[in-house]
């Protein structure tokens, strides 16, 4: 979905968001990381107060889309705030595909950065087909139960369902992230069709 | 392939790709052409538009082949025409029924 911002004096500024929300979803969510220095996610994170109008465009693109017609093994990637338009998926499967055998492996740099942590708890509890993998970049507290570091062949060799059940993989996140782990699932046997990917990261004119 | 690195600490910029372009696409498409499929004349490498490379420029979009580098598509809009260029794309199959 593409938003565009409007200064007093005209100039325009416009980006383009995942939608995090399910579709039957009334209301419309986005996930914002704020980029130091950047143009337009500092206002919308900061500055943005409840009554601010914005021009919106979208939903538009159907190539990063999930619906339950598109069946599974699901294996969902994210890296930061890749985890957007998964959140999606998962929303959309959680009202219209319980037991759908549903992986997640999520990577982020350190626990305060993990988006949807309360949501991924309740999905995974409602449904034991869904496993949740988290893996933490940076810091790591020292009790952190599950992965760390980022996300490699091993990790993916370990969690991701073996190509012979014909999952089918999204995988969200900044550009290294993607490429690394798409030629990796490539290289587990996954045919490139069943992967697909969406970058992830600063955009815009000044960056 | 290039060596792993993430966002944040990688010597190059993120690059976005075709998705991120489907709101101008669709300026000029009447369907959603993000998960149509594109053929590169210099390479013949076949993939979604979504799959292709976007780099953002003051006053549009390129959108360059994953596996050549070659621009396919240029999208800029001005402020009374929008210019659309495809100098590299051989063909576009564009699915009628959305799947």
């Amino acid at each position: 979905m593409d938003v565009r911002l409007t200064a007093a004096d005209g100039y325009q500024a416009q980006r383009s968001y995942s939608i995090a929300s399910a579709p039957a979803d009334a209301r419309l969510e986005l996930l914002v990381d704020q980029i130091p220095g950047g143009e337009v996610s500092p206002y919308l994170t900061e500055e943005v107060r409840t009554g601010d109008a914005f021009e919106i465009r979208g939903p538009i693109g159907g190539y990063f889309v999930w619906t339950a017609s598109n069946g599974g093994p699901l294996l969902l990637v994210a890296g930061g705030s890749g985890i957007a338009p998964l959140a999606s998926m998962l929303a959309s499967r959680a009202a219209t595909a319980v037991g759908l055998p549903t992986c997640v492996l999520y990577s982020v740099r350190s626990a305060q950065d993990l988006a949807f942590r309360q949501e991924l708890d309740s999905w995974a509890k409602q449904d034991p087909a869904l496993v949740v993998g988290l893996t933490l970049t940076r810091q790591a507290p020292p009790d952190w139960p599950g992965y760390r570091g980022r996300i490699s062949a091993e990790m993916l060799r370990a969690v991701a369902f073996p190509p012979s059940q014909s999952p089918l993989a999204y995988v969200c996140g900044p550009t290294a992230m993607v490429e690394v782990t798409a030629a990796a699932l490539v290289m587990l046997g996954y045919p490139s069709a069943r992967v697909r990917t969406e970058r992830f990261g600063p955009s815009g004119d000044n960056t | 392939m290039k060596p792993a690195s993430h966002g944040a600490t990688s010597a190059e910029p993120d690059v976005l790709d075709g998705n991120a372009a489907a709101g101008a696409l669709r300026q000029v498409f009447a369907f959603d052409v993000t998960s149509a499929d594109v053929v590169c004349a210099g390479c013949g490498n076949a993939c979604c538009i979504g799959e292709l490379r976007l780099y953002g420029l003051p006053m549009g979009h390129i959108l360059r082949c994953p596996h050549c580098d070659a621009a396919l598509i240029r999208i800029m809009a001005l402020e009374r025409a929008c210019w659309l260029d495809m100098p590299q794309v051989r063909s576009l199959r564009i699915s009628v029924r959305g799947t």
